[in-house]
């Protein structure tokens, strides 16, 4: 995270620095005048030049060093190999820029030139003025690889955001980046300056203007026979790109999506035998984390999005389900610490609603932290000891329930085909509500939901409170009706699934479910971010409707919102350590309160993101939870915004599956 | 002299045969490469001759592998139009068109002019180094500025 914003160096202070001078150019052409009138500019322009006049001894050169070289300048036509080919391999196996020229000035030559990944198409005769700027490719490359290297989640998730909604794309970014910016201001009041850092990032990135490709579903069909074909761990982006034969598709490109698409294997653990399903879950998961926020989109996006959220649960579900208990038992403990921290959260946020009629009206984060502060009071002292583990039993409660269904449809048949079948339904219910602009009540009560998830000890607590859940759940939502019947038939469901005492498979389903979802949290957050935030997205807006929620949220929003970010920002495999941490501190907190302070920093320290959270956390569990002044409730609504938008994300689904769930039985 | 040298550079703009990249060539000339210009040329006249051959050779066959010759003269006209040498770069912008209409008939006929327009130049260009050269280096380097 901390190199693109060195990366901006370069950039900015390239105009002063001595950067562009001594860039090590390979010229490659055929045509001896040509090549020492080039060579003469380019050394005039104080490049360091190799200069290669057929095209077979430049890619050996090449070969022998690799980083010897800054960037190719190549002949289209040359006898022994085609400049076009030259490009293809430099592009293949070393990655360098590669600027393509020739006399010939025809548009298809050009065309073809730049659809083969050339950074530039210089028409002969090449003018000097044209090679004084060509270190901006450099430049622009390695700024590319930084943001792969360092953002692969943020740029995933980011390039697919902006892969599904094209139009919308540079709407998006600059909504993106202005939310970031807010999120760093409030950041900056909290004196998170790693978390500005990373907005930074993000504008960074979102101010790329590199050449995306929109991975279809078609061509990610193609990507994943490709890698299927040579193996997971064999495939390399040159052998898949040849396998695809998509023209216009760059190394580059195949190499980002299948970074993306290890990791997202990685993350489903040993799920290869499920391929089929993961690679849609795959797919969506890129693509949905747009899509149901747009309501531009319209269904079929959304419904792509929604189910690709789903099936990365169901997934994992089905994962849960499929290996048993005993995976379970590791996962579910990890998972239940998540839980319980949600349902803090989602406690508080509830205490808040509950607490202020008024303060749902309050756009001001302070404020309500205020009204907060007087009304919940009255309420704390109980609930902190006693209503807190309520509430999250409660909680737990219900999303136990929703888990059980979902892996008891597994169990009873067979795994797979459950998850599929339910996608769909989850999907559309998810984008009718959306439609609806139900969408922050569906939110709303989603964390709730959410934190419920985990705790397979909490069961039986839940049981005692079930009547206490739709309670949240309505106020919460402050939605119309959509989304307190799915509460309502959630408890029920709940109850059921209790009664049957799937406990343990709950639990498991959570656990597999873990990581999947933070996934989805991810792009959510950022979704979310943009909403309350930023009313200005035009496919939030809708959902901000429900103000509740957003007026709420908007103090905790900008909180989570970075976090959130970090977390994007964050590479995927930090993501992962986030993961952890965060459950780890979960769990430590439900455990050892105490202790959960150390802890928390410690792991925290991998994950710059996670870190606020665990502070905070930390603070309320050790001080008395009334006691704490502003603070306190600063951090608290800092848990709860940041839970909220984490698990905010995942709940969303959870309710989904629930109606899918639900319409599935019911008719069934 | 010096203004002998400059007035025979100016006509050769006024002629069309140099463009401004000859020019730009110019102004790369520097104590690093004070002859750098008749440099090129040299290597562009020994190179284009080598062209002109396998063209030559290529026309003589009498099958007409519009192709290989369009080929052939793509990179004969990336030369030229590298040098500034505009008249020669028309001719072969000239002969590529009838290449892809597959026209013999103009090919040979192009190709004569093309042929022409090259010695012309040459010997031009020699006439204009060997004064320049005369002029001393100096002159040669700052004119252009």
């Amino acid at each position: 995270m901390v190199n693109p914003g060195h990366g901006r160096g370069p950039d900015s202070g390239s105009n002063s620095d001595p950067f562009p001078t001594g860039l090590r150019v390979l010229v490659v052409d055929d045509d001896p005048t040509c090549l020492m009138i080039l060579e003469k500019m380019l050394r005039t322009c104080l490049y360091k030049v190799t200069k290669c006049n057929r095209a077979e001894i430049a890619l050996s050169l090449l070969r022998k060093n690799k980083n010897g070289f800054d960037i190719v300048i190549s002949d289209v036509h040359m006898p022994d190999m085609d400049g076009f080919k030259l490009l293809e391999h430099v592009g293949l196996e070393m990655d360098l820029p590669v600027i393509m020229m020739s006399a010939d000035d025809s548009k298809s030559v050009v065309l073809k030139g730049v659809t083969h990944g050339a950074v530039d198409y210089l028409i002969k005769p090449v003018r000097i003025e044209a090679l004084k700027n060509i270190w901006q490719h450099v430049v622009r490359k390695k700024r590319n690889e930084w943001n792969v290297s360092e953002h692969s989640g943020s740029i995933e998730d980011t390039c697919g955001d902006r892969q599904q909604q094209q139009q919308q794309r540079d709407d998006a970014d600059n909504n993106s980046s202005s939310v970031n910016e807010g999120n760093c201001r409030s950041s900056r009041k909290r004196k998170q300056e790693e978390v500005d850092e990373q907005g930074d990032d993000k504008e960074d990135t979102s101010s790329l203007k590199k050449p995306r490709v929109v991975w279809s579903v078609e061509l990610h069909q193609q990507f994943v026979a490709a890698v299927n074909q040579l193996g997971v761990d064999k495939a390399v982006p040159k052998k898949i790109l040849e396998m695809m034969n998509v023209p216009g598709l760059t190394r580059e490109n195949v190499a980002s999506h299948l970074q993306k698409y290890r990791i997202y294997l990685r993350r489903l653990g040993g799920v290869s035998q499920h391929q089929g399903n993961l690679n849609h879950s795959f797919m969506t998961g890129q693509d949905p984390s747009f899509g149901p926020l747009s309501s531009l989109n319209g269904f079929d996006l959304q419904a792509l999005a929604v189910a690709g959220q789903l099936p990365a649960q169901s997934l994992a579900q089905l994962q849960a389900a499929g290996h048993g208990r005993s995976s379970l038992t590791k996962s579910g403990m990890s998972v239940s610490p998540l839980v319980d921290q949600r349902s803090i959260f989602n406690f508080e946020n509830s205490k808040i609603r509950f607490g202020d009629g008024h303060g749902q009206t309050m756009n001001n984060g302070n404020k309500q932290m205020n009204l907060l502060h007087g009304v919940p009071m009255g309420m704390e002292p109980k609930q902190f000891a006693g209503n807190h583990m309520h509430m999250q039993q409660q909680i737990t409660g219900l999303r136990t329930g929703q888990n059980v269904q979902s892996s008891g449809m597994p169990r009873g048949g067979p795994p797979m085909l459950p998850s599929l079948g339910q996608q769909p339904m989850l999907s559309s219910s998810v984008s009718r509500r959306s439609d609806l602009t139900d969408g922050v009540a569906v939110r709303n009560c989603i964390p709730e939901t959410s934190s419920g998830r985990m705790l397979p000890a909490n069961h039986s607590v839940f049981n005692n409170f079930p009547s206490e859940l739709p309670r949240n759940s309505f106020p919460l939502a402050s939605a119309p009706g959509i989304s307190i019947p799915v509460s309502v038939s959630y408890q029920e469901e709940v109850n059921s699934s209790d009664a049957k005492g799937n406990s343990l498979s709950a639990a498991a389903v959570t656990a597999g479910f873990g990581d999947p979802s933070y996934d989805i949290f991810n792009d959510f957050p950022q979704h979310q971010q943009h909403n309350n935030i930023n009313n200005r997205l035009n496919d939030w807006d809708l959902r901000n409707i429900g103000l509740v929620f957003d007026s709420q949220q908007d103090a905790g929003a900008a909180s989570a919102a970075f976090s959130t970010s970090e977390a994007y920002s964050s590479s995927s495999r930090k993501r992962r350590e986030t993961e952890v941490t965060v459950l780890a501190e979960h769990g430590q907190n439900q455990q050892l309160p105490s202790r959960s302070l150390n802890h928390l920093n410690q792991v925290y320290m991998d994950g710059g993101s996670v870190r606020v959270k665990s502070e905070r956390v930390a603070e309320t569990v050790t001080c008395p939870p009334t006691t704490t002044l502003f603070h306190d409730q600063y951090n608290q609504e800092d848990l709860m915004s940041a839970l909220l938008k984490q698990e905010g994300f995942p709940s969303v689904d959870n309710e989904f599956d629930f109606d899918g769930y639900s319409i599935d039985n019911i008719p069934v | 002299m010096q203004r002998q040298v400059a007035l025979i550079k100016q006509s050769l703009f006024d002629q069309g045969y140099l463009d401004e990249q000859f020019m730009a060539l110019e102004e790369l000339q520097d104590d690093a490469n004070p002859n750098f210009v008749e440099e090129v040329s040299a290597l562009y006249f020994k190179d284009s001759a080598r062209l002109i051959n396998n063209i030559d050779q290529a026309l003589e066959r009498g099958s007409f592998d519009f192709n290989r010759l369009d080929s052939y003269m793509h990179q004969f006209k990336g030369s030229s139009t590298s040098i500034g040498a505009n008249k020669v770069k028309a001719e072969c912008t000239m002969f590529r068109d009838y290449c892809r209409a597959g026209n013999a008939e103009g090919c040979l006929r192009t190709f004569q002019q093309l042929k022409k327009e090259h010695s012309t130049l040459r010997k031009k260009l020699e006439h204009y180094f060997q004064l320049a050269r005369q002029a001393g280096p100096k002159e040669t380097a700052r004119r252009p500025k």
